[in-house]
């Protein structure tokens, strides 16, 4: 039997992953080292000037990227305790658990974009339901989308209101998964529910947890939907994030070179930044 | 008498026959958009279009979103299938993706649309992917009314390429019910010690802007405010920003450029007339409805339209919302040319020149043009040509949300406004600001370079963090003018200089 036969059906795999991973990027490395623009809409090669561009002469870049960290870590962080809370609660056996688990999940299966518009009309300064309930209150309008700092923690409210189930939904069926036995000796133990859920809930819980944050991570740093209909990245440059300023570069000034190189050196970062917080979350969380 | 009564039946019957406007005919009675006037006669009339036969083609265009030019664009395409048996498919994409879905395939040659629409200062970055506007559309009755601005605007050292379907300035629009109110100019009068009129000046607006803001003046138990207008970043508020900045920088004493100094190609931006503009825009933020600096252009129809501010300024959509029929404001507002100042900065002599300066800003409006590589072109030029048509074109005008506005020296009368409803002083006051701006000689066009879009871009990324307080005007405008160096550095200064002299041509007469 010639066992090179076995490496033919390796191909079609071969092929499809070449096509979707492996072209998409050297495509993209070509065209970070070309000046691809509206007005030189050519492969041209230059070199790494849009590198030295982007590392000497770009501070909104690194701004939009350290700020896309502050949304990304905050949101995850309480995607996290909530979902978690969430989750605890419908393991429990409480009434209309069935009912619970099907509401929690609802935001997660809602279309992201028309959501935001939904929010963005909820939170309009002059013309929202929001404020106008507030200034029955007594409550002068507050500038939900306009204060460059409060603007900030509207999309954090709207990332974590549709993105909370996720974390919720991979939680759930990790608490369902726990073997019983270590409760059952906790119970014999005569352990209270707080200490139950430190001593061990959170550590069996520990490797989906770490999971399940990377996972999110990945996601909320390509945040662009919402601060794309909720804010435009304003007031001024506020909420701007980093895909977000990339799609600026990319499709409306349409330097697609220099986007190009933008879209790379994100991906490396992101690469080895979520490397070390994995290795960082595993060291914290998981204790041998 | 029998004499006189059949003089009296001919006399009604000829003026019937021969009278261009109002009277019902067979195609407005398939076609009821047409029905106040009728179809008429013309090149490209529904009847002209009704002998051509395009049965077995396909026509495809890429328009806006509905409701504004996406709705006529659709409503027009579905007509001239009906008319000429062809098939148009319209595809609709969000304003800020126009220029990429034209471009992307503009640039790999291919052409997935006949017809593409976008704004008219992207003709510098399209023009070598279109068509230019044949000879005989060119030459035809209904172009020969296009004024010679908008002709200016869809043409290129004299060659058309983009089909006049609107025309768009910036002006004033305020609450003619608050203002010409002899009990509020009483009371302003009372508290200021200044009178309460039209406001000449930016300096006046403001402080009208903000005597009015917060406090219920319209009576209907609201709130209202000073000002609606575009400060939304990336969503045409650069637009904004010129119409602020004309009347400080732009100087009829010194010719050669606007937005550059012609000769060295450096930017004015930031000198101290733009300086003094956003100076004036932040401290707009203060009476503007609760959110205001967050407006978008639709932000900003809905807010001066809906009765909610005493003054705005854009293009011309807003206004003809407020007067549409079922507007809380029909009939209650006043239009007037942009505000002036009473300084305005001279760069040759690196000081301010005294006294009362104004600028219209002609602001880019709708544009469209026919793809060089498409197949269909015959068709597409007649569906363009349809679309303005004079029936179409005079329907559209007086519907806000289409975005169709006055581009024809026929639009500059007030019984084509009065017909639709408007009071006549209105109509009046309407028709003559627009007049006004078509007569100035210190007008502004929108700059139309290679790189438009990172010029407008940098500009308006730096004049949002001035309104959001992340930098001062003089900062912000200061990192904007190293931006432009730095994208004139990468598109090449004799390049950009080439096609900024076409517009500095136009704004100096010279064209």
């Amino acid at each position: 039997m010639n066992f090179k036969h076995k490496y033919v059906f390796l191909f079609p795999g071969l092929f499809v992953l070449i096509g979707i991973l492996i072209f998409p990027i050297i495509f993209t490395i070509r065209l970070s080292l070309s000046g691809w623009n509206s007005y030189t809409p050519e492969m041209n090669f230059i070199g790494i000037t849009n590198y030295i561009r982007l590392f000497t002469d770009d501070p909104r870049f690194w701004e939009s990227f350290f700020r896309l960290s502050f949304l990304s870590v905050t949101t995850v962080i309480l995607q996290y305790i909530i979902g978690f809370a969430l989750a605890l609660i419908v393991w429990r056996e409480i009434k209309f658990k069935r009912f619970f688990r099907v509401i929690f999940l609802i935001p997660m299966m809602t279309t992201p974009v028309i959501m935001t518009v939904i929010w963005r009309t909820f939170f309009h300064e002059s013309l929202g339901p929001v404020n106008d309930l507030l200034g029955n209150l007594g409550v002068e309008p507050i500038l939900w989308l306009s204060d460059p700092v409060i603007a900030k923690f509207t999309v954090i409210i709207v990332e974590v209101w549709q993105w909370t189930p996720f974390m919720f939904l991979l939680l759930l069926a990790g608490l369902l998964s726990l073997p019983k036995e270590p409760f059952l000796a906790a119970a014999i133990d005569g352990a209270s529910p707080f200490r139950k859920f430190v001593y061990v809930t959170f550590p069996l819980m520990a490797p989906i947890s770490i999971g399940a944050i990377i996972i999110r991570l990945i996601e909320a740093s390509k945040i662009m939907d919402t601060v794309f209909v909720l804010t435009s990245g304003g007031p001024g440059t506020a909420t701007e994030t980093s895909s977000f300023y990339i799609y600026i570069k990319g499709l409306r000034e349409f330097q697609m070179g220099y986007a190009a190189t933008l879209s790379f050196t994100y991906l490396v970062i992101m690469i080895i930044s979520l490397t070390i917080i994995a290795k960082v979350l595993t060291k914290l969380m998981i204790k041998e | 008498m029998k004499t006189i009564k059949t003089y009296v039946v001919a006399l009604i019957s000829a003026l019937l026959v021969l009278s261009p406007v109002a009277y019902a005919d067979k195609w407005s009675d398939q076609f009821p958009h047409i029905k106040a006037t009728g179809d008429i006669p013309g090149e490209c009339s529904y009847d002209a279009m009704s002998k051509k036969n395009y049965k077995g083609k396909t026509l495809k265009i890429n328009t806006h979103a509905v409701p504004v030019m996406g709705e006529p664009t659709a409503l027009h395409a579905e007509q001239f299938a009906k008319l000429t048996g062809a098939k148009v498919d319209v595809t609709h994409t969000p304003a800020g993706d126009l220029y990429a879905k034209a471009m992307v395939p503009f640039q790999a040659g291919q052409a997935p649309y006949d017809i593409v629409f976008g704004f008219s200062n992207f003709i510098n970055d399209w023009k070598r992917y279109l068509e230019p506007v044949p000879k005989k559309y060119v030459e035809m009755k209904q172009m020969q009314d296009v004024t010679p601005s908008h002709i200016g605007i869809a043409s290129w050292d004299g060659v058309m390429y983009q089909f006049p379907v609107d025309g768009d300035r910036h002006y004033l629009k305020y609450r003619k019910d608050v203002i010409d109110n002899p009990e509020y100019q009483k009371k302003y009068k009372a508290d200021t010690g200044k009178e309460l009129r039209v406001p000449q000046t930016w300096k006046e607006y403001g402080e009208m802007a903000a005597y009015f803001n917060g406090w219920d003046w319209d009576g209907d138990g609201e709130k209202e405010y000073g000002s609606a207008e575009v400060m939304k970043k990336d969503d045409l508020m650069y637009a904004a920003f010129y119409s602020r900045s004309a009347a400080y920088s732009k100087n009829p004493k010194t010719p050669g450029g606007f937005f550059f100094d012609l000769k060295t190609m450096k930017p004015l931006i930031n000198n101290p007339g733009f300086v003094e503009a956003l100076t004036d825009w932040v401290a707009a933020t203060k009476y503007v409805p609760p959110g205001g600096i967050n407006f978008g252009l639709g932000d900003e129809i809905g807010s001066f339209g809906g009765g909610q501010t005493l003054f705005s300024f854009s293009w011309d959509d807003a206004f003809v919302a407020a007067m549409q029929p079922d507007s809380p404001i029909n009939n209650k507002v006043g239009a007037a040319q942009l505000p002036g100042a009473m300084k305005v900065w001279n760069r040759s002599t690196n000081s301010w020149d005294e006294g009362f300066n104004q600028a219209p800003f002609f602001v880019w409006g709708w544009a469209v043009g026919v793809a060089k590589k498409s197949k269909e072109k015959e068709m597409a030029f007649d569906y363009l040509c349809f679309f303005a048509n004079e029936a179409n074109h005079q329907a559209d005008i007086g519907i806000g949300r289409f975005g169709v506005n006055p581009f024809r020296n026929d639009d500059f009368k007030a019984d084509v406004w009065t017909q639709i409803g408007w009071d006549k002083d209105i109509a009046q006051s309407y028709v003559d600001t627009l007049a006004q701006m078509e007569d100035s000689k210190n007008r502004v066009f929108p700059l139309r370079v290679p790189g438009t879009f990172e010029f407008n871009a940098a500009l308006a990324t730096a004049a949002a963090k001035a309104l959001a307080g992340q930098l001062s005007p003089q900062a912000a405008l200061d990192e904007a003018a190293k931006q432009w160096e730095d994208i004139l550095n990468r598109v090449g200064k004799d390049n950009v200089r080439a096609a900024y002299s076409v517009g500095v041509a136009m704004e100096d007469n010279k064209l």
